[in-house]
């Protein structure tokens, strides 16, 4: 598909060139495909291996949440579910790079950075399953509600980066108190007039804001080159701040890449646009099917390019880890996934009549007659639920 | 006590709301040092500073959107939109995050967020500048709408807007910016911000409008009182909630209502009032409840636009064909 010429415009090879395929010249790599480990002059992992030990933990049981909830909609527990599948170390290393006072706005498909956030992986099945929309309390967490109308939330990070420069905890050289935040979006949403609206007004107020977009190569069914003529990265210096391209499947390097644009904004130097260069290895969502408009083989050399398998190489190879480490995780994940399992199906029903009384902060006359009105519509019916008990 | 437009009086609000809370934000395009296109906020930016009074890209969806962080973070933005033919850029935020946040999140975030838009025609302006777009945010639930119709509420109702927990579209009649000047007393209580007003009691037809009509149904009035018609006015306010009590009132004691606005007559608010009034008081009327507004097409070149939009004689004219059924 890469090399291949569409009637409609040059291939993905002519717009980006040819070393397109493996992200190009600029793309910054910490841990190659293969678990080795190397340099970059700009950015550098400076972790040790227990450290990465626990990004290999957090990528295998988010993989495990997302593998979970794609069997719980096949099961037909879940309406819908946007797996991440192939986006992990992407979601990882720079969930990881995150500070607790750090505010995440995300997607729909941000389960590897929720589970950073220490929100229960429960959580977000409710929107899925469609007894909620969003089972969290943001605040709790510094993680947003999940947002489905595409690159809407990269503006509400940049209004809340532009609150905290308000409320005076950005810049002020206390690494505990310094706050950005991140705005998740991807390939397709670079094509949304908010993102580009959202990068104007952060780097017109300077605001502590980290763009992370996982450009994770298609939209649905649009390959990338129907959305940039550039590398996406590059666009930021059009807009005037720093635009950097990480190997997206590479944890180690979007841990540091993240963990520089962070710094940035926490010390006052502004926007910084991350695109991590990665796959969608399933479907965009589980009603969606792939095999129409991209070829396996795509699918095939990404899977090479694995972000959880080529840690797995690097820690066994050095000796980091042994065979109790990996048979201790699998544990842990078969628990997480009866976590799930049980979970989704008690989650609590939503109740119709619950519907009114969140509307408004202030709840107007109107609703409540209407509320009013349709619990004593369903106690005229004889043994219904509602009957009497509302 | 002090004669004010509703330019003043709006003014005035903004200034006593940002004294009153430090979190409240003004935001929108030229609104610091020209001081707004009609000159709402004018010398907020230079008493309250840049980091309050937020001169912005020129970028309404951005404009809503930022505000949407911004009240997240415990901010209450009070949004600009230049004219109300430029909110379409931030339709989507108003109508898809703002209106639904709060629910979305269960009550969990907040969207104290007041978006004024200068709306109705009236002053010769080029297209994109004359609209009255109130239906389509009174159709979405989440969002409040109100519309204020002198320079007391202007005060007034800015003040509670922004203290409102909830998103307000806030409305202003852009051609009485200037007009008429009231006197203000700022020692008086006003009237809570969802609640209809009767402004001249009647016993004939009752003329229910709000916003830029207001002036043109009290006249409309007078001159009636003049031929003998007793016309009872009440300006709605509030169209989102409506405040339908003191209109239920005044139709049992008519039996008629004629109900008056520069928007188009299709869906505008004055289908729904109509069909609030048939349910509530269909044993009181005496005629069909009869609309004036704007023709259903596009807001016309502006040489035309005084034939276009409802007056006095179309107001006396549905009085007169309301009191004849």
């Amino acid at each position: 598909m890469n090399e291949s010429k569409t009637d409609f415009g040059p291939g993905l090879g002519e717009v980006f060139g040819p070393s397109h395929a493996d992200g190009g010249p600029d793309l910054v790599q910490l841990l190659t495909p293969e678990g080795e480990r190397v340099e970059h002059p700009d950015f550098s992992f400076d972790l040790d291996d227990e450290a990465i030990k626990g990004l290999y933990r957090d990528m295998f049981l988010s993989r495990r949440i997302d593998t979970e909830a794609t069997a719980l909609q096949r099961h037909g527990e879940l309406g819908i579910w946007a797996q991440m599948l192939g986006q992990e170390a992407a979601q990882i290393g720079s969930g990881r790079a995150l500070r607790p006072q750090d505010f995440v706005f995300p997607t729909y498909r941000e389960h590897g950075v929720a589970y950073c956030r220490d929100v229960d992986p429960l959580r977000l099945l409710g929107l899925f399953r469609g007894v909620d929309q969003g089972g969290w309390d943001p605040n709790e967490n510094n993680f947003g509600l999940y947002t489905i109308v595409i690159g809407a939330q990269t503006l509400h990070a940049v209004g809340y980066a532009m609150g905290l420069q308000r409320d005076g905890v950005v810049g002020t050289g206390d690494s505990d108190r310094d706050a950005a935040v991140v705005a998740y979006f991807g390939d397709g949403a670079s094509s949304q007039g908010d993102v580009n609206e959202a990068f104007i007004f952060a780097a017109s107020y300077n605001s502590p804001v980290v763009f992370f977009c996982q450009n994770n190569q298609w939209a649905i069914s649009e390959p990338i080159e129907r959305q940039s003529r550039i590398p996406l990265y590059q666009r930021a210096l059009g807009f005037g701040f720093p635009g950097v391209r990480v190997d997206g499947n590479d944890v180690l390097a979007c841990y540091a890449v993240t963990q520089a644009a962070l710094k940035r904004a926490h010390e006052g130097s502004g926007p910084t646009l991350v695109e991590a260069y990665t796959y969608r290895m399933g479907a965009h969502t589980t009603t969606d099917d792939p095999t129409r408009y991209r070829l396996s083989s795509d699918l095939e050399r990404w899977k090479l390019k694995d972000p959880i398998a080529r840690v797995k190489v690097y820690l066994t190879r050095n000796g980091i880890v042994d065979q109790h480490f990996f048979a201790e995780l699998d544990d842990e994940a078969e628990k997480l996934g009866e976590h799930l399992r049980a979970g989704c199906k008690a989650l609590p029903e939503p109740n119709i009549l619950d519907i009114f009384d969140h509307v408004y902060a202030e709840q107007t006359d109107e609703l409540a007659i209407q509320q009013a009105g349709y619990a004593a519509y369903l106690d005229t019916f004889e043994g219904s639920p509602a009957g009497g008990g509302h | 006590m002090a004669k004010i437009t509703l330019a003043k009086g709006l003014n005035a609000g903004l200034r006593a709301a940002m004294e009153a809370d430090p979190k409240v934000l003004i935001m929108g395009e030229d609104v610091g040092k020209l001081g707004g296109v009609f000159r709402i906020t004018d010398g907020l930016q230079k008493d309250f500073g840049e980091e309050r009074v937020i001169d912005t890209p020129l970028a309404e969806s951005g404009i809503l959107g930022t505000a949407v962080g911004l009240a997240m973070r415990g901010y209450r933005p009070v949004c600009e939109i230049q004219f109300d033919g430029f909110v379409y850029p931030a339709y989507d935020q108003i109508v898809s995050q703002v209106a639904k946040i709060h629910f979305r999140s269960q009550g969990k975030l907040k969207m104290p967020i007041v978006i004024r838009i200068p709306f109705g025609g009236g002053i010769g302006a080029v297209e994109h500048h004359s609209e009255s777009p109130e239906a389509q945010f009174a159709h979405t639930p989440g969002l409040k709408v109100v519309a204020c119709s002198n320079p007391v509420d202007g005060y007034w109702m800015i003040q509670q807007a922004i203290k409102c927990d909830d998103p307000v579209v806030f409305l202003e009649p852009k051609r009485q910016y200037h007009a008429d000047k009231a006197e203000l007393d700022e020692s008086a209580t006003p009237a809570p911000l969802f609640t209809s007003r009767v402004l001249r009691e009647g016993t004939d037809v009752t003329l229910l409008t709000y916003g830029p009509m207001v002036k043109t149904c009290m006249r409309s009035a007078e001159a009636a009182a003049g031929e003998g018609k007793s016309i009872e006015v009440i300006d709605m306010r509030t169209l989102s909630p409506l405040d339908m009590g003191p209109v239920h009132e005044s139709v049992r004691k008519t039996g008629r209502v004629v109900i008056a606005h520069e928007a188009h007559i299709n869906l505008g608010m004055g289908s729904e009032i109509a069909a609030r009034i048939s349910e509530e008081c269909f044993y009181s009327l005496e005629a069909p409840v009869i609309r004036v507004g704007s023709f259903d097409t596009p807001y016309p070149p502006s040489r035309i636009e005084e034939e276009y939009l409802p007056d006095l004689e179309r107001v006396l004219d549905a009085v007169d064909r309301s009191l004849a059924f």
